[in-house]
């Protein structure tokens, strides 16, 4: 199934996180999704397993693999029927942290990889504004260099383990852009839970992915130490840029590995479930349905597995990485409508994981990049 | 001290089998192969004495075909030393004593000072390897092991079996033979460091040649592999309560001689 892009490692890997999600996370998630919260001792746990560091160097206490390492992990993960703790994992492991081993001082990853590695620290990334989603540039929040700080004001929004997290990385504007550079004048900062001046404004309350916590976050004059500026000032559009094409295979990948698990438990239901005096499996019009998602998924996989290659040999891949992301979240949303169709008056029941990651999935066409901005990004590269 | 470890690799507990077109094996296609689980709670045990001690090594042993690799590759990875894989044609069709005898020959190569194996396999369900080893080996020997403690001068292993209603408790000598049964301890996961330090460590092809080996028939062999019956379906007993109870009973004592 696997054999291609990954090697004998990673099919070990494969193996232990499976086991892993099966005994230790799938047994819980219901009752983490009813809670709204993943507990501080799951991400120990992750973290003494070493799973929270697969990418991150050996010399910081990191596994030292490789980026498809974390696709395993994202694969895997995604398998354990709450998009919500998945993403919550992905976000902290791929789509925040990261940025620090790409951009950070020495000192500044001496500090806090250890932390994000163990999973004392949980990560968050603010960018969304309550104003801007999709449109980067138009950040307001501002972040004023007074003495030896940041002096960060504005709000941030769907902030994915925003609530309960520890370590944010935030983007904000430092100076103006021009009209011609809009992008430039953005900055990131390495912002610590407690620092006066930023709080939780809210808890918000989703349609799904209901385990993971979102928040909407506030600054009010939040001095931020200068020394935990990320990268160059200035220069964080360019940074996000780059770390955007992580997050949006992961994105991909999340969604996908979601359906293929949504699509096996339906051909568990259709074996079980009798109509008409046979197993729902044996009625073509439903056979053929899976036979075509089934190949849906199968194409969306070999795309995303081609993106993921491309990055992780560090090529460009802006153009793949958009495809895949635009097309299997797009394919996974289809895989999830036709799931609970087939599981018919069950799908809609909570007690069916479709129904689950019906909802979940229904993010993935939005986040990390909007179907849209997908679109419009494969276009620009064409016309 | 030196602690080994005899692993084998089974099918996935959730694996289907199936029957091949020779009915003496079954259907190895498709199948995800695992380290049997009590051997698992073997190689952790093993792990564990070594951690606890501060020093010794441990080493993997098994016998199969080329694929049986894998199953050693993870015992590696989950932290033991080095394996022996033994990977020769002559041993394809051995019976629990021609493998006992293959383990024995080399447990005498290695020496060990403690010898850990599962309770037994799930897949034959024989158990039988461990005590034939100790008794090719003079060793003591203790089954169903849920605790054990090394003396500091490792001279004797203080072992509780699981017994009805309790454990029981003995003291062997070393060296000695122990089998793991569950609830020993729970199994590590490979972690991806432990994964990429497998990679370094040695796997030793042993042929039959280099232990001296002379041809030897098994003793047992299979003579045909039967799937069980389908299970008959279900039956919802109709009717008023106290008719449909009495239904019950009755069918109870007189079809299923359950009562």
């Amino acid at each position: 199934m696997t054999a291609g892009i990954f090697s004998d490692e990673h099919a070990m890997l494969r193996k232990s996180i499976r086991v892993f999600v099966e005994k230790e996370v799938a047994p819980h998630v219901r009752a983490w999704e009813d809670a709204g919260q993943i507990p501080r001792t799951f991400w120990r746990r992750l973290g003494a397993l070493g799973f929270l560091g697969l990418e991150f160097p050996t010399e910081y206490g990191g596994g030292g693999g490789d980026f498809l390492s974390s696709v395993v992990l994202g694969e895997e993960m995604a398998r354990c029927r709450s998009g919500g703790v998945a993403f919550s994992v992905l976000v902290h492991t791929d789509m925040s942290s990261p940025w620090l081993t790409r951009f950070g001082t020495d000192a500044q990853k001496r500090k806090y990889l250890p932390r994000i590695i163990s999973g004392e620290s949980v990560c968050a990334l603010a960018i969304t504004e309550p104003g801007t989603g999709s449109d980067m540039a138009a950040l307001a929040t501002r972040a004023e260099r007074r003495s030896d700080d940041y002096v960060l004001t504005g709000s941030k929004m769907f902030i994915t383990n925003g609530v309960y997290g520890d370590l944010y990385f935030v983007a904000a504007r430092t100076g103006p852009g021009s009209p011609e550079r809009r992008h430039d004048g953005l900055s990131m900062f390495l912002v610590e839970r407690g620092l006066p001046g930023f709080t939780v404004s809210r808890k918000l309350d989703k349609m799904g992915m209901r385990a993971s916590d979102t928040a909407e976050l506030a600054f009010v004059e939040c001095p931020v130490p200068a020394a935990n500026l990320l990268g160059t000032e200035g220069r964080g559009f360019q940074q996000l840029a780059e770390g955007l094409q992580r997050e949006r295979l992961m994105a991909a990948v999340l969604a996908l590995s979601g359906a293929a698990q949504a699509l096996e438990d339906t051909i568990a239901y259709l074996r079980e479930r009798t109509a008409f005096g046979e197993p729902l499996a044996a009625r073509q019009a439903l056979r053929h349905r899976v036979a075509d998602l089934a190949t849906e998924l199968e194409a969306a996989r070999q795309l995303v597995y081609r993106a993921a290659t491309l990055y992780a040999a560090g090529e460009e891949c802006v153009t793949e990485v958009s495809m895949a992301k635009l097309f299997a979240t797009e394919v996974a949303n289809h895989v999830a409508y036709d799931a609970v169709q087939m599981h018919g008056g069950y799908g809609y029941m909570r007690e069916f994981p479709v129904e689950g990651f019906f909802r979940d999935v229904r993010l993935w066409t939005i986040a990390s990049g909007t179907s849209e901005v997908m679109r419009e990004i494969i276009t620009k590269r064409l016309l | 001290m030196r602690i080994l470890v005899a692993v084998k690799q089974v099918p996935d507990t959730a694996t289907q089998v199936k029957v091949s077109a020779d009915p003496r094996v079954i259907d190895t296609t498709g199948i995800t192969w695992i380290i049997s689980p009590y051997d698992e709670f073997a190689v952790e045990e093993a792990l564990r004495i070594k951690e606890k001690r501060g020093q010794g090594e441990v080493v993997a042993v098994s016998l199969g075909p080329e694929r049986v690799k894998e199953a050693l590759r993870a015992c590696l990875a989950m932290g033991c030393d080095r394996a022996i894989h033994l990977n020769d044609p002559a041993w394809s069709d051995a019976d629990t004593l021609v493998t006992a005898k293959a383990l024995a020959a080399v447990v005498r190569q290695e020496a060990p000072q403690l010898l850990l194996c599962g309770r037994q396999a799930i897949d034959d369900d024989m158990g039988a390897v461990a005590a034939q080893l100790a008794e090719l080996l003079g060793w003591p020997c203790a089954y169903w092991v849920m605790e054990e403690a090394i003396d500091a001068d490792t001279k004797t292993v203080r072992a509780a079996r699981q017994v009805e209603g309790g454990l029981e408790v003995f003291d062997l000598p070393l060296p000695a033979v122990l089998t793991a049964q569950k609830g020993l301890n729970e199994p590590r996961y490979p972690t991806l460091r432990g994964i990429m330090g497998a990679k370094k460590k040695e796997i030793r092809d042993v042929k039959a040649a280099d232990l001296g080996w002379a041809p030897e028939p098994p003793q047992l062999s299979v003579v045909t592999l039967e799937a069980l019956p389908p299970r008959p379906p279900g039956r919802i007993i109709q009717g008023d309560v106290p008719t449909a109870v009495k239904e019950l009973v009755r069918s109870l004592r007189e079809e299923a001689k359950a009562i």
